[in-house]
């Protein structure tokens, strides 16, 4: 990229000439505004030009027709251009129901990438052309963004919570990645590429690795965290099982529900007392310092790999204790 | 034509000393006052946006540190928002001229005046102590979790800082809303009243009603992060982005209160030299208001990617469609304004002229950034970058510009070299677009706001803007001189050089202390210039 | 009082237009600086709704989602002392209102007596908020590093402390603010300043005073009052 002046970023990505239509769109529409009325402007200064200032305009006050014209006409085209912006933006975030799975976390001031497999990157992201990915990210320090401008997708990385972006690419090659919020001093070091591949020479890349399966990891830490001891499959434990779970819906103590996807699986372990499934007790401590983002990344993979036992679930295992209030 | 004199008895000669200043009620000699800080700050924020763009002549980070750059893009955003956009117009222009637009001897409370112009002094004192002894590098939006933890710099001063000027603007805000709704001369009707008192009494409910919210908000920054209290902390379950939300919600009805008030000028300005009452007068009166309410209802434009629910987004992407309506059917009002007028060619048409090219484009470009599709790709880029500073630069500060030498004649008494302000007004212009719009394509293109460092491959539009950037430089520069030198040599200005309409243009210039020898009264409508025969001074 | 007015026009030599001593020379009629003085305090107050709003917002969003924490915070504060404070507090918007009612009258004593009284109630609000503070320093309640707590919810508790002295801070450093200026009007009120013509100073310090007391109001019933059916004192 050298060589040349870029103009304009490449389109990398399924959803990038959606976008790029929608901008030059805008860009038709409000130059014709822009030009429009510089012109109009332009030459009512040179038309009536008097340097004597002692002419006097004509006496016109208004119009409402006019008026009307230049608000109706303006709210039309804008309500028309908010719609079709929605529209693409509902298919920024909307990932399809099928895409591989990547973790990320950001902190000062790198990116680590987590492949599923047990391969992980600093700074750069492997990709398979044709399939869609999605990279589910937190932060582990302060909010930083990650932006690859070549897919046109974006979301702020918040610590505390999980975000995702999904693309996906439609060129090989290797695209920028950059931090996108601010956060300090090596803010603009952030940065690294994403690396677009061939199916096959992706497969390639992928064998290579030595890294442990994420969900392997997350085994070994159910293990050493001693969740097995509660959580036991054939849901006999003090926990409820966890085999089959993700993606569920579960119903809580009081009466409302909640998704078990990943956002839940990380609260229930650093924060467990927030939701309480119904039938059970106040019993599980938290796990916030003994666990980091990477081994709660690895969990969540664990936990989604357990395939539901033949054994249902019985519909209500234990006795609700009275509350334990004086 | 009849040479003028300059009158005997002036509010700027009646009493000399440095006390007659620094303890005056006068709302004029306040204006003046505020003026000389706000100038100040912008030569500072000025310097700060020189290191800036000289670090980004060349990709690497060659001339600055890291810390050292990210102290001064923070600082060059603290110094202009807080000092020189908010109060620039309002604070200068306004505390000038208002009473005298409206027939009155002064503002509702004088004494809160000059409090609120050293609350004004004071909370600069504490930022630029801040700046000086070690800096801030938070950015002027102060993020949390960075701005109350992980930070090393003076955030606790700055935050303090910047506290307490924001009781400089409700004060002044309080002030105005009073002294319009109480002070008009009898006959003058609000539909009479100048369209820069509507800008004025619109800025007012903003100032009063969004600038609590952002004390209150640095005011749990400083608690956090000075005491150790737990609100955003996301380690105690504290939410990050309630902290955006609450930020913004006075961060951004506060660029209507940059815009509304130059706006007004521009009204005021292109009425004068089109020789023409303002097309559409309630339509405009009405604007005003109807974007100081809209102002209120957008804020979580600026959190689309944050991590707001989408629909959510939906909901403020509409809104930000609506609120850009006022504006557009204000620069139509304008447009129109000038047809079938009598354009006199004099400094502060050309700023209208700039004015109207420059606010167009900011204006526009808030509908990409208000598309959500598109604001996935332009947030946090150059093209936001690119998109304010037409609107506050573009727009505020040329507006602000073309009420200086608008009301330069009526402060001072005398007129300034018009050669040299059409000059100036050139140079801004040209030097401004220079600067800003390679900006737009680099956004596109994919830079990151508060970038130290960039790819190599977009160092040619880099230049081209830090180019810019110098010839923008001279045009500000360009009025400190020949003002200056107008205040000693230039000509007696008399008390209406323009053959404006309005009651402050009926007493001598120089204002009298007390502003009217009498109590004005209003028979005529706002702009009436097709009742006029007009005699230039 | 034409005695007033004459001393005034012959002290600042302009008999020409003779007014009351009071009225500021960029008013016409007493009557138009009062109305300005009315609008401007309201205004000023309804800021202050918004100052204090953007605490409560936050107050709210977390009482929401960590309600549990809440109640446990809520339930450490002390429900006598506070309760005694919002009795104070309410006790002096009476007097209050009585010291206007004294300068309405003209009563100069009334004025400055009420007035004192308000000022002393002020400070008892003051001195109980000062022990119950002292009480959270004693038992490693304040929130920071230094912060104890028991229990599952404890990092939730500290916001709800955090936002507790956030809120009763900002309401203390208004009751401070408050009784400063309840003294400058006194002092006025003691050197014959005000009149029936003539007392809108006492109004609108009145006004500012009940404001203060108002946001008390809200923030007794929020901060100690979460959950507290079964569990008082």
């Amino acid at each position: 990229m050298l060589s040349g002046i870029p103009l304009f970023p490449v389109q990398a990505s399924t959803v990038a000439p959606d976008v790029d239509r929608l901008y030059f769109l805008i860009i038709a529409v409000t130059s014709f505004f822009a030009i429009a009325t510089v012109i109009a402007v332009a030459i009512f200064a040179i038309k009536y030009r008097d340097d004597s200032g002692e002419k006097v305009g004509a006496q016109i006050h208004g119009s409402i027709p006019l008026e009307l014209a230049w608000s109706v006409i303006p709210f039309i085209i804008s309500m028309g251009i908010f719609v079709y912006a929605t529209v693409v933006f509902f298919e920024i975030v909307r990932p399809p129901a099928e895409t591989m799975e990547i973790y990320s976390t950001g902190k000062r001031w790198m990116w680590r990438f987590q492949h599923v497999d047990g391969k992980s990157e600093i700074n750069e992201l492997h990709v398979p052309k044709g399939r869609p990915v999605r990279v589910t990210f937190t932060s582990e320090d302060v909010l930083h963004s990650l932006y690859f401008p070549a897919f046109r997708v974006k979301a702020d990385a918040i610590p505390g919570r999980y975000s995702s972006v999904w693309f996906e690419a439609t060129e090989t090659g290797e695209f920028h990645l950059f931090c996108a919020e601010y956060c300090g001093t090596k803010h603009s070091g952030m940065i690294g590429k994403v690396v677009v591949m061939e199916p096959s020479a992706y497969q390639a890349w992928l064998s290579g690795s030595d890294g442990q399966p994420l969900a392997v990891r997350g085994q070994q830490l159910f293990q050493q965290l001693a969740c097995v001891t509660c959580h036991l499959d054939d849901n006999t434990g003090r926990g409820p099982s966890l085999a089959g779970l993700f993606g569920t819906t579960v119903e809580l103590e009081g009466g409302a529900k909640a998704t078990a996807d990943d956002s839940y699986i990380r609260e229930s372990i650093l924060t467990p007392q927030m939701k309480i499934v119904d039938g059970y007790q106040r019993l599980m401590p938290t796990f916030q310092g003994q666990v980091n983002e990477e081994g709660v990344m690895g969990l969540i993979e664990f936990i989604k790999s357990k395939a539901a036992t033949a054994r249902p679930r019985p519909a209500a295992a234990q006795p609700t204790a009275a509350p334990a209030r004086p | 034509m009849i040479t003028p004199t300059l009158p005997p008895v002036t509010y700027l000669n009646h009493k000399y000393g440095v006390m007659s200043w620094l303890l005056t009620k006068d709302h004029k000699r306040i204006g003046i006052l505020y003026m000389v800080v706000v100038t100040i700050a912008f030569m500072l924020g000025g310097v700060f946006a020189a290191g800036v763009r000289l670090e980004l002549t060349t990709p690497q980070g060659d001339v600055w540190s890291a810390d050292t750059y990210n102290k001064l893009f923070t600082m060059h955003g603290i110094a202009m928002v807080f000092f020189v956009l908010i109060p620039a117009v309002p604070a200068i222009l306004g505390n000038f001229i208002l009473p005298l637009m409206i027939g009155a001897k002064d503002v509702a409370f004088p004494k809160i005046n000059l409090i609120s112009w050293y609350v004004f002094v004071i909370g600069f004192i504490f930022t630029v102590g801040a700046m000086v002894f070690g800096g801030v590098d938070t950015g002027w939006t102060f993020y949390v979790p960075y701005s109350s933890s992980a930070s090393n710099t003076n955030v606790l001063m700055t935050g303090i800082g910047v506290f307490i000027t924001g009781f400089s603007s409700i004060l002044t805000g309080v002030n105005f809303m009073v002294t319009i709704h109480r002070m008009r001369a009898p006959g003058l009707t609000w539909f009479r009243l100048p369209l820069l008192v509507w800008a004025l009494y619109a800025t007012s409910f903003v100032q009063v009603l969004g600038t609590p919210v952002v004390a209150i908000t640095l005011f749990m920054v400083v608690l956090e992060r000075g005491l150790g209290f737990g609100i955003f902390n996301p380690a105690l379950g504290g939410d990050p982005v309630l902290f955006q939300h609450l930020f913004w919600f006075y961060s951004h009805p506060a660029v209507y209160i940059m815009i509304l008030p130059p706006m007004g000028v521009i009204s005021e300005v292109i009425a004068c030299f089109s020789r023409k009452s303002v097309f559409g007068y309630s339509f405009v009166a009405f604007s005003s208001v109807a974007i100081a309410l809209f102002g209120f209802m957008v804020w979580a434009h600026h959190l689309f990617v944050a991590g707001i629910s989408p629909y959510s987004a939906m909901v403020f992407s509409l809104l930000s469609y609506a609120v850009a309506i006022p504006s557009a059917v204000k620069t139509f009002n304008w447009a129109a304004t000038m047809h079938r007028g009598a354009i006199w060619w004099k400094t502060p048409m050309f700023f209208v002229f700039g004015f109207m090219g420059l606010f167009l484009v900011g204006g526009l470009t808030g509908l990409f950034l208000a598309a959500l599709g598109l604001d996935v790709h332009l947030h946090d880029t150059y093209f936001v970058v690119a998109h304010f500073h037409y609107i506050m630069v573009g727009g505020a500060i040329m507006g602000y510009f073309a009420g200086l030498h608008y009301y330069w004649p009526k402060m001072t008494g005398r007129m300034y070299s018009d050669i040299l302000g059409k000059l100036s007004a050139l140079l801004i212009f040209v030097g401004f677009n220079l600067t800003f719009f390679p900006q737009f394509i680099l956004g596109y293109l994919g830079m990151p706001r508060r970038y130290h460092v960039y790819p190599d491959e977009w160092q040619v539009f880099n230049v081209l803007s830090s180019a810019g950037a110098s010839v923008l430089a001279v045009g500000y520069v360009l009025p400190v001189f020949y003002l200056m030198y107008s205040l000693f040599k230039g000509e007696v200005a008399g008390a209406n050089p323009w053959g404006a309409t309005g009651l402050e243009w009926t007493t001598q210039s120089p204002p009298l202390p007390e502003n009217f020898p009498g109590q004005p009264i209003v028979e005529e409508e706002a702009y009436d210039y097709h009742k006029r025969e007009i005699k230039v001074a | 009082m034409p005695e007033a007015v004459a001393a005034h026009a012959e002290a600042h030599g302009h008999p020409a237009h003779a007014h009351h001593p009071a009225l500021q020379h960029h008013f016409e009629t007493l009557e138009q600086q009062k109305e300005a003085s009315v609008l401007g305090m309201w205004i000023f107050i309804i800021q202050e709704v918004m100052f204090f709003g953007g605490l409560l917002l936050a107050y709210f969003l977390y009482r929401v989602w960590y309600h549990e924490a809440w109640v446990e915070g809520s339930n450490e504060l002390d429900i006598l002392l506070g309760g005694i404070n919002t009795v104070v507090l309410i006790g002096s918007s009476l007097t209050m209102a009585l010291a206007v009612r004294s300068a309405q009258v003209g009563s100069k004593k009334g004025t400055v007596n009420w007035l004192i009284v308000t000022m002393v109630l002020g400070l008892v609000f003051l001195v109980i908020k000062f022990f119950e503070y002292k009480h959270k320093y004693d038992l490693n309640h304040i929130p920071g590093a230094n912060f104890v707590f028991e229990g599952p919810h404890a990092p939730q508790v500290q916001i709800f402390i955090s936002l507790y002295f956030g809120l009763t801070g900002l309401h203390a450093l208004h009751m401070v603010i408050g009784f400063v200026l309840l003294s400058v009007i006194a002092w006025m009120a003691h050197k014959d300043r005000f009149s029936p013509e003539w007392y809108t100073p006492v109004e609108m310090s009145g006004l500012y005073w009940h404001f203060v007391d108002i946001v008390w109001i809200f923030l007794f019933p929020l901060l100690y009052l979460v959950d507290r059916t079964h569990r008082l004192g």
